[in-house]
């Protein structure tokens, strides 16, 4: 047997789940949830985690689904899987930029049981959804037994593998707001291999004014420190401007040096993560910038 | 105390019901419990696809999955694929044609990966290919001829079906 022994539980709702959380906070050992299980087991192979208890929330059909807010946007349930999300129409045409970066995470045979919910609350600075979810200005409604509590995404994670979820907490939704007019997504990251942890990546969104300049700018990398990195002095320097190639590199030179920490490995010095951040940076505003101008006419 | 729990599951269209501990994993369940060797272990942390089986129809790799999340679900297993003892699947035909293997360990695990992959995509190309394998691991044969193999699976099928 590869994981050491825990207590399983499979409750069939949610206000069972969050019963059983709030019972064993402060027991001996601790209560994890399992979602997709495709970060938990592995570490849990390996035995660097040992969890005396499983709530496994996947009964937990109302915690699966997509649906339109009432703002226009999206409500996505957290028990939602990742090849769902990759497959949904609504989700490819309200948030283009979430659906073009699905296959960019892992394998189909991974995101056929990753879950939304389960990548965030995991807060890898390398996983595509934090930083996606940051870019998007997504909420999180968070709920533990007899309360809840909506965080925005900037503030949900705190640093390496670390949220602001309380161990009697289970994150259930996301909710992601609509684009706003004129707005051009890109979503690029380099990795070694297909589906492999990416070693640097970026989100990109640019919004353009009637006269075709930039009215915002929003730049969130992965894998270039311990969470998300919002580079807000670069999208800073870049409002009010015409997206020009002169614009776009003090954009990028500004968030590769001075606004991310990214960590040195065997495959990337941190150096060559910032060089790999600044070319991916340039490369996304051109996209993002282009895809806003195609999108004119359209209303948020 | 982590007690054993009651699993009901389908595998290959056949009923099963056993008693596990909850942290048996899928895998070790269909090759220990059931006796269904075919399904292989290479990482045994989901990295390199050995493992890889149907579930409800989707290919997962059954080694990050516990064999009590089967509970009440259909799993398939290589061991589905060819008809009889003395005739192969087309997919493991192709594969044996186009020398798609040498020591056969991952081979389970791309076959089970490709079987939906090819229900998907009647005409993929190269790189349809290689990406739909990119999350399985060949130390042997250098991909080229399970490339080839997926190429002459899938004109096969499309000739058998036009
Ligand atoms: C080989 C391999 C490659 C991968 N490559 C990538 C990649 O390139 N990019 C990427 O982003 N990810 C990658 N992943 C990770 C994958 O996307 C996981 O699905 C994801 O990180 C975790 O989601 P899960 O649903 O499987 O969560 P689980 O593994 O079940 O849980 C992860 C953690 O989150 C907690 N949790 C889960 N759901 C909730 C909830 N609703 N509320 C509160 N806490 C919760 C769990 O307790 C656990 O601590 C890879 C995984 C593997 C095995
Ligand atoms: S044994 Fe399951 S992925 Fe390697
Ligand atoms: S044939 Fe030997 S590992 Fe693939």
């Amino acid at each position: 047997m590869k994981p050491a022994p825990f207590e399983y539980q499979a409750p069939a709702s949610l206000d069972a789940a969050l019963d059983i959380l709030a019972h064993r906070v402060g027991d001996i050992g601790e209560a994890k949830v399992l979602a997709g299980g495709q970060s938990l087991i592995p570490v849990m192979n390996f035995r660097l985690a040992e969890p005396a208890l499983l709530v496994d929330i996947n009964k937990l059909a109302e915690l699966d689904f997509i649906r339109r807010g009432d703002d226009g946007g999206l409500r996505i349930g957290a028990l939602t899987r990742q090849r769902r999300l990759e497959r949904d129409l609504s989700v490819a045409e309200v948030a283009p930029l979430l659906h073009e970066t699905m296959p960019f995470i892992a394998h189909p045979q991974i995101r056929n049981r990753g879950t939304l919910g389960g990548s965030l609350a995991h807060a890898d600075p390398a996983a595509e959804l934090p930083a996606i979810a940051v870019a998007l200005r997504a909420r999180f409604r968070l709920r533990k037994a007899g309360g809840e509590r909506w965080v925005d995404a900037a503030d949900f994670f705190r640093g390496l593998f670390t949220t602001l979820l309380e161990p009697d907490e289970i994150l259930v939704e996301v909710a992601i707001p609509p684009l706003p007019a004129r707005t051009g997504w890109a979503f690029l990251e380099i990795a070694r291999r297909h589906g492999d942890y990416a070693q640097v990546g970026i989100a990109a969104l640019v919004t353009l004014d009637d006269a075709g300049r930039c009215r915002e700018a929003r730049l969130v990398y992965l894998s270039a420190g311990d969470r998300p990195i919002v580079a807000r002095e670069a999208a800073r320097l870049l409002a009010g401007q015409e997206i020009s190639p002169q614009a776009i590199t003090a954009a990028a030179d500004k968030a590769s040096r001075d606004e991310m920490e990214p960590f040195g490995d065997v495959h990337a010095t941190a150096e060559f993560k910032r060089h790999l951040a600044r070319v991916l940076t340039g490369r996304a505003l051109r996209k993002a910038a282009e895809r806003a101008e195609r999108t004119k006419g359209r209303a948020a | 105390m982590s007690g054993l729990y009651k699993v009901s599951v389908t595998v290959n269209g056949q009923a099963y019901e056993r008693e596990v501990e909850p942290r048996l994993l899928l895998s070790d369940f269909l090759r220990h419990d059931l006796g269904l060797t075919g399904t292989h272990v290479g990482c045994e942390h989901g990295v390199c696809g050995a493992c890889t089986v149907l579930f409800d129809g989707e290919p997962v790799r059954s080694c990050i999955l516990l064999a009590v999340q089967a509970d009440g679900h259909a799993v398939t297993t290589v061991e589905a694929l060819s008809p009889n003892p003395d005739q192969l699947h087309p997919l493991q035909q192709a594969f044996w044609e186009s020398h798609g293997l040498q020591c056969g360990f991952c081979t389970p695990g791309f076959l089970m990966t490709l079987l939906p992959f090819l229900e998907e995509n009647a005409d993929p190309s190269e790189e349809e290919i290689r990406h739909a394998i990119s999350g399985n691991l060949c130390r042997c044969t250098g991909y080229q001829h399970i490339v080839d193999a997926v190429k002459l699976a899938a004109e096969r099928r499309r000739e058998s079906d036009g």
